[in-house]
């Protein structure tokens, strides 16, 4: 995406990182399908590339190319908030070719060594086998390395331009997002003590540090596309901070039921992440009324209401759609202590990741990337092409498609595994040879397609919207 | 602004938002500390005086482990009975039963297990929940494992199914090949052994406990 439209070095720096990011997003996609494939075909691929490993992979490259994108949209904003060029970024460069070059390794060792011994040879250079954060302990370290670096260059730059609300904000939220990292780099035989720590890293990332970024990242993208004022949405800002950890971090007690830790967690759990709704609503009503308000406003002055990269705020409203459902109300559904003791891992929590992950981090990141896309290409207003509204299509029917599927399965699991049969290896097996388990899941594989095809839309529109004479430069 | 309010004033939000912040991460610290101590694991001389944990040490290999209703907590929990013979001993002492589990932990993780399997209800659904694994009644007297196996406990079963399991398939979807030595298959048997004797609140619910409600019994 080299262009001559992009004069700050930052900027240029993260459509890097969206680019790396887009590629992983379609071998996460791939991945997925393989997975999906597997559980209509146990045979296919068979001790070749066995469930296991597509599914770390499929997962993986979804917090990859989450991070990188992330990354990526920092150093997108950075100029515009701080008003100055990014402090550090050489470093930064050389930071994005460490990072991309430690995950290409870590996927080639996914893929063709899979398992080793049981012992710390395999956790230092295979697997660490804890899911999402399987990556090996050499590339832990290194992902702690970039991630200070990254940090460094967003506080340096902070303090030395224009410290915006936003960009308050996302320093402090980026220095925990990357603290909590290590918080998961450490062996024990204990299993309860592993998986307490594990949520650490697990939760503390995506339902409050994420959660906090993308708020900014709203708040960014309603200034940059529909003018909003800068003090009424660093206001909700602040508010949806409040809300985000005052519900997220007590919330983490939900993760605590069942895993060794003692009874008053179902309290602390239930209570908090029952919360957890609740700033995802705000940041809901927030999009839609600044827009409604924005619009109201320029009426009101006789001008036109004018939305400056169309495609990129498609994706931001369809983020307060999808936060709101997929990490509000499809969490609440089994966030109770009496509801999570039946469907505690099953095809619930899967129907929930699907729709969560996509709904309040893939579509903003999404967004981003048609921010890039745009100034890449020195464009003034960007309007929709028939990809890029065949791409949001897509992929938002075949990801509702797959939550629907994964939940209509879920209950047939939970139904018949664990409140019919007492979730054994047999009762396991049963429920998952039911007729609604099974049909479910032949139509997330057909809704995985569908979200590929929309993959497929959504990188050719990347490649060639920029080119299109629709659009106001 | 003449009638400016607290409400719309950006500090007093920002304020807040640190001081929201700052209240949540102390009480979670807090709670960590209490918790921390809660799940330690136990040694072998609890064991011996009977005093519950609700992680055991590593010794409860050698011991019997039922799943019971607990009417005072409303739910199961896992009961240390009397001495039960594991790969035919019932001595393992704390150095040796500590290596076995260290080795079967570190086998559950350099096999991948919880990205088909679930531990502690956490992981991937593609093959069934391992929590209480060692408590299935298929791997037991009656059940169909051990026949199906030619083993005639229930630990040596286990051992030789993680070794080979793609010969020994229980449904279309079977378990692949992991390279599993007959080391690591005792350390991930002893692993398994060990993890159902924590304190889950009662997770599962109803573990091995119905049989047949399926077919309207």
């Amino acid at each position: 995406m080299a262009s001559n439209h992009l004069t700050s070095e930052s900027k240029q720096l993260a459509t890097w990182y969206f680019t790396f990011a887009a590629i992983i997003f379609g071998a996460q996609l791939l991945f997925g399908l393989v997975a999906a494939i597997q559980y209509v075909m146990p045979g296919f691929l068979f001790e070749i590339i066995d469930f296991s490993i597509a599914r770390i992979l499929h997962i993986n490259a979804l917090v990859v190319w989450m991070v990188f994108a992330m990354f990526g949209a920092v150093y997108w904003l950075l100029p515009d908030e701080t008003g100055i060029e990014t402090v550090g970024i050489k470093i930064g460069k050389l930071l994005f070719w460490i990072f991309a070059a430690a995950i290409v390794v870590v996927v080639l060792v996914y893929l063709l060594v899979q398992v080793g011994p049981a012992d710390a040879t395999t956790i230092w250079f295979i697997t660490e086998g804890r899911e999402y954060i399987e990556a090996p302990r050499w590339a832990d370290w290194g992902i702690v390395v970039v991630a200070l670096g990254f940090v460094a260059n967003l506080f340096l730059t902070g303090i030395k331009g224009k410290q915006t609300g936003i960009i308050t904000v996302l320093m402090a939220d980026m220095i925990a997002f990357a603290g909590l990292y290590l918080a998961g780099m450490f062996f024990t035989d204990n299993i309860a003590v592993d998986q307490f720590w594990w949520w650490w890293v697990i939760h503390l990332w995506v339902e409050a540090t994420w959660e906090v970024y993308v708020g900014a990242l709203a708040a960014y993208g309603l200034i940059t596309m529909i003018g909003a004022s800068r003090k009424t949405v660093e206001m909700w800002l602040w508010i949806e901070v409040a809300m985000l950890f005052g519900s997220g971090i007590l919330g983490l007690g939900h993760h605590y039921f069942w895993i060794g830790t003692p009874e008053y967690w179902w309290e602390i759990g239930a209570l908090f992440s029952a919360l957890e709704p609740l700033p995802l609503v705000a940041m809901f009503v927030h999009v839609l009324y600044d827009w409604g308000k924005e619009c109201g406003v320029e009426k009101g002055r006789g001008e036109v209401h004018q939305i400056r990269n169309k495609p990129a705020f498609a994706w931001f409203v369809m983020n307060a759609f999808g936060n709101f459902l997929g990490a509000g109300v499809w969490g609440f559904f089994h966030t109770l202590p009496q509801i999570n003791l039946y469907t505690h891992g099953s095809q619930w929590t899967s129907s929930h990741g699907h729709l969560a992950f996509f709904g309040a981090y893939a579509t903003i990141l999404i967004g981003m990337m048609y921010l890039a896309v745009q100034g890449t290409n020195g464009i003034k207003l960007m309007k929709n092409t028939l990809s890029s509204i065949l791409a949001i299509t897509f992929i938002t029917a075949g990801v509702v498609g797959m939550t629907v599927a994964l939940l209509i399965a879920g209950f047939g699991q939970v139904l018949i595994s664990r409140a019919q049969m007492g979730a054994t290896w047999a009762a396991y097996f049963d429920g998952q040879s039911g007729m609604w388990f099974s049909q479910a899941m032949d139509w997330r594989l057909i809704m995985g397609a569908v979200t590929f095809i929309g993959f497929v839309f959504l990188i050719k529109d990347f490649l060639t919207t920029g080119k299109d004479a629709r659009h106001e430069r | 602004m003449a009638n400016r309010s607290v409400w719309s004033d950006n500090r007093f939000w920002q304020r807040s938002a640190a001081w929201v912040t700052g209240v949540a991460s102390i009480l979670l610290i807090w709670l960590t500390f209490d918790t921390s101590a809660q799940i330690s694991m136990g040694n072998d001389e609890d064991l011996q005086k009977g005093v519950t944990k609700r992680i055991p040490g590593p010794t409860v290999i050698n011991y019997k482990i039922t799943y019971e209703m607990d009417a005072k907590r409303g739910h199961e929990v896992p009961v240390i009975g009397e001495k039960e013979k594991f790969f035919g001993r019932d001595d393992y002492s704390e150095e040796e039963a500590g290596a076995l589990l260290h080795l079967g932990k570190l086998g559950s993780q350099a096999k991948n297990c919880m990205d088909c399997h679930t531990l502690l209800g956490n992981g991937a659904y593609y093959a069934p929940d391992l929590t209480k694994a060692w408590l299935d009644p298929a791997w037991g007297p009656e059940g169909s494992m051990q026949a199906m196996t030619g083993k005639n406990t229930k630990e040596e079963a286990m051992a030789e199914f993680l070794q080979h399991p793609s010969q020994y398939p229980t449904h279309a979807r079977m378990m692949p090949n992991l390279g599993i030595t007959a080391e690591e298959a005792k350390g991930l048997v002893t692993f398994l052994k060990h993890m159902s004797s924590i304190d889950t609140n009662g997770f599962p619910r109803n573990f091995g406990k119905i049989q047949g409600a399926i077919h309207g019994k």
